[in-house]
Parts: structure tokens; sequence; C-alpha cells
């Protein structure tokens, strides 16, 4: 019989062989080729979890997060995946939400320590590289485990325009025009390269991410979800918060609509 | 009369009793100071440079005692250059200004020294800081020290605001002047800090080539 077949982070297939075993249980052990098996599995973490997406424009950047509702009885706008780091940053998460919510608090430490001791806000890109760090400490030793989330920081400044960072589980850092994390990111990501990003406003911008979410949302597997979408920029004047319900209306409304027209255009091509 | 002073000038301690004027100009700023160090009623040293570098095109004019204003200066010196390297770009004057009155804030009940923080930068352009007992305020213009206080109507009087780059160097030579000139503890020669976009530029006026007014 053969040995069970294992998928790798990023679809490869192998066969498990027993000395795997030994090479996986602490993230302080390299296996033989070369990987921290716990990093690896701390991101099979974050892809478990819907999908959290955000793409940066001319003018700011827009977050938009699919909340997967697990019971009739959940209150709407409950039990948030995009936080407020500093009056001008956002962080969308994926993964395990417990550890999502205490980076959360370290990003917000770090951005008001920064505050305190230069006077001015923190530059996106600083914030990031400093959470990443945080995030690798914890891939280091076999005394705690690596944090099981990624989580996108998006903030617009007057002097350097709009930024956007994604921090994954390994603890490093990327700026990126768009990004996407969690279980559909690979269908997401489609989605956001067919996007001229550079060349849309934030108003525009909104719109599409609500259509990216409901194209990858998953009908079958995950019944109902509740879309929370946010964004910063200009049109904020540089304040992060969550768009307002006229607009995330607006934006529902061309998603949907958008959906049908695509499942009217298949029907006529059969 | 002229007997001995009793009293060793090591006992006094060494201040820079001094006039200190930082103003900004379209497109940076200039700093001026006197160069005298007196200790009691010696001077210590009449050629001292009161203009300390905080970075590329950030400096602080030290008052108060010397030994106090040199340290905080270094002690920013160092952090602005850790800071400068983690954020991967130059510093911003604010924060310069701020990390001076964080340490004088923390410290006002042991430490006797002010700094004027003034410089570029690409956000705001030339900035003038005052962090005296440890609060922060930007200013249009600066003066501090013991000169000050003979300087205060003048400065009203003939500051302008978009002022150039040359009346604004002479704004500030006129200024350190008239202030040495009255004031006991200030004297010696002028330097003078311009800062914009390109850099730094330091110069220093001697004694027999700085403009003279009424009674000179």
């Amino acid at each position: 019989m053969l040995p069970p077949l294992c998928f790798t982070a990023d679809f490869r297939v192998y066969h498990m062989l027993s000395s795997k075993l030994k090479y996986d249980l602490s993230a302080s052990t390299f296996s033989p080729d070369g990987r921290v098996f716990q990093v690896e599995y701390a991101m099979k973490a974050v892809e478990n979890s819907s999908t959290a997406i955000g793409i940066r424009c001319k003018d700011g950047v827009v977050f938009g997060v699919e909340k997967l509702v697990l019971s009739k009885l959940y209150e709407q706008g409950s039990n948030k995946r995009i936080f407020n780091v500093d009056r001008h940053v956002g962080m969308a998460v994926a993964g395990l939400l417990a550890d999502a919510r205490s980076l959360s608090e370290v990003a917000r430490e770090e951005a008001s320590n920064f505050r305190s001791n230069y006077g001015h806000n923190i530059p996106l890109k600083h914030l990031s590289e400093r959470v990443a760090m945080y995030v690798h400490a914890y891939t280091l030793y076999s005394a705690v485990r690596p944090f099981g989330c990624s989580f996108i920081l998006g903030s617009y400044d007057q002097d350097d325009g709009p930024q956007l960072y994604m921090v994954d589980p390994s603890g490093i850092s990327y700026g990126y025009w768009g990004c996407a994390i969690g279980k559909a990111k690979q269908a997401a990501k489609t989605e956001i390269e067919k996007l001229q990003m550079k060349d849309m406003t934030c108003r525009e911008l909104v719109k599409e991410v609500a259509k990216i979410i409901y194209i990858v949302h998953d009908e079958v597997k995950d019944k109902a979800f509740e879309l929370e979408l946010s964004w910063v920029g200009e049109v904020t004047n540089g304040k992060h918060e969550l768009v307002p319900k006229d607009v995330r209306e607006e934006a529902e409304k061309y998603a949907k609509d958008s959906l049908e027209e695509e499942d009217d255009s298949d029907e006529e091509n059969m | 009369m002229l007997e001995e002073s009793t009293e060793s000038e090591w006992q006094s301690e060494v201040k820079t009793g001094t006039t200190i004027i930082a103003v900004e100009f379209n497109g940076g700023v200039v700093l001026g100071s006197d160069s005298r160090v007196s200790a009691g009623e010696t001077v210590v040293n009449r050629v001292m440079n009161k203009l300390s570098l905080l970075h590329d095109k950030i400096y602080c004019a030290l008052s108060g005692s010397a030994a106090d204003a040199q340290t905080i200066a270094e002690m920013v010196n160092y952090q602005l250059d850790v800071h400068s390297i983690e954020i991967g770009e130059d510093p911003q004057v604010r924060s310069a200004a701020t990390l001076v009155k964080n340490i004088s804030y923390k410290y006002k009940e042991e430490l006797s020294a002010h700094l004027i923080v003034a410089g570029w930068d690409r956000r705001g352009g030339g900035q003038v800081f005052v962090t005296l007992n440890g609060l922060l305020s930007r200013q249009p213009f600066a003066v501090g020290g013991s000169g000050s206080s003979y300087v205060y109507g003048f400065v009203d009087a003939e500051y302008q605001k978009g002022m150039s780059k040359e009346d604004c160097q002479q704004f500030v030579v006129n200024t350190i002047s008239l202030a040495m000139s009255r004031d006991g503890s200030s004297g010696g020669v002028a330097y003078l800090v311009t800062i914009d976009e390109k850099g730094a530029e330091e110069k220093c006026i001697l004694g027999n080539e700085l403009p003279t007014f009424y009674d000179q």
C-alpha cells in the first residue's frame, strides 16, 4: 500500500513519509528539506478561514471581508474582522480570530508608541515591519506556537498616498496593490488581477470589492454571509472607517446585479 | 575693589548664557547663535558653536546649562540615527522636536536647558519648534537664552512672513548682534546655519564683521 498523499502549502503533492512526523512537532525544528512545518500548518489555518481582500487604488485603500454567518441568532455587525489600528490604518484579518485580535492590539500599541515618541503617524511600512517582526518571533521557539492568522494593513497619507501591506504567519510582510487571504484567495486574486486599480477611485473600487467577494463566495458549502467593507483615502480625509450604509448598499446591489448578469449570460450560451 | 576673587570659577555651573534664534523662511530655516560660554563671571569658551547637528537637515540651538544641553542633543542625534534607518527615510523635524521634548519633559526637574529645534523635511518644508520646559510648539520664529529678553521687541517688529533666504539670514545676524551688545552673557562671534532642501550650510561671522547699531 502506498503511503498516504500530502498536499504542501503551494499544492504540490508528495508521499507522506513517516520521517515528517519527527520534524513537525515544534517550530524550533527544521525538516531535512529545509521547511518549518509548524509555520506551514499555521498558514493552513488561514486557508480554512473565509476570504478577506484589500485593494489599493489611486486615492485610497478598500477592504472587503466575507463574514460567514454560522447562526440564525447572529447579530448584524458583530464579530468584526476589520480593525482600526490607528486613525489612519485599517487591518483586515483571516485565520484564527483570537490570534488576530491579539495581534491587532500589538499593532495598536506599536502605532501608539510611535506617535508618543516621534510626534506623528506611523508610516505603514514601518508598522507592518514591526508587527511582522513580532509574528516572526513566535516561529522561533518550541514553547509557543505561531500565530494562525494573516492580515492586510492599509493606510492613506497626504504625502505618501495609499499603502497596502500583508503579513502572514511566517512573519514576512510585502507591499501590494491588491491581495487576498483565506479560503478563496486564488479565485479572488484572479479577479483582482483583472482590475485596473491604479486608475480607479475609492468609490469605484468599493463596488468592485463587493463584487469580488460575492463572486468568490461559495453558495454551496457556505450558506449565508455578511459583507464587511471599509475604506481609507482621500474620500475619508485619511481616516479609516467602515463604509457608510448608503455606499455599502449601492456596492452590494452592484455586486448582486453583476452576478445575475453573469448567470443570465451563462444560460444564453447553453 | 580689585582683590582676587576667592571663588574658583569651577564652583559655578557652566552655563551657555546665550542668545539663540531660529527663523522659518520660504523653503527652509536659518538658525543663529552667539558663542560665549560662561562659568559665573568667567568666559570659559568664547568661540563655542551652539548650533548642534541632530540630523542632516535638522539642527538644534542650545541654551541654559552647557552640559545638559549638549547631552540632550547627543542623545537625540543617536535616536534620530536609528530612527531614520528604521523608517528608511529622513526623519521629520517634528520627530526630532518630539524626541527633545520627551527628554526635556521627563527630566524637567533635573535639567536646565532649552533647545530650539529647526530643520527642513519634505512634508512640511522649513519648521521651527520650541521645547522650553518640555512643551512642544511650532512657531514661525523663536528666540531663546538670556540675551533673548533684549531683542523680543526687535524680532516682533521686524519679522515678516515669507522672507527670502538672504533676508532671513540678515534678520538673524542683526538680532544676534543686538543681543550680544546688550547681554553680558552673550558675545564672541555669531554662528549661522541655513538649512533647505539641498542641505545645511554652516557659517561663522567674526566679531568685527557683525553689523553695528546706534551706539557702536
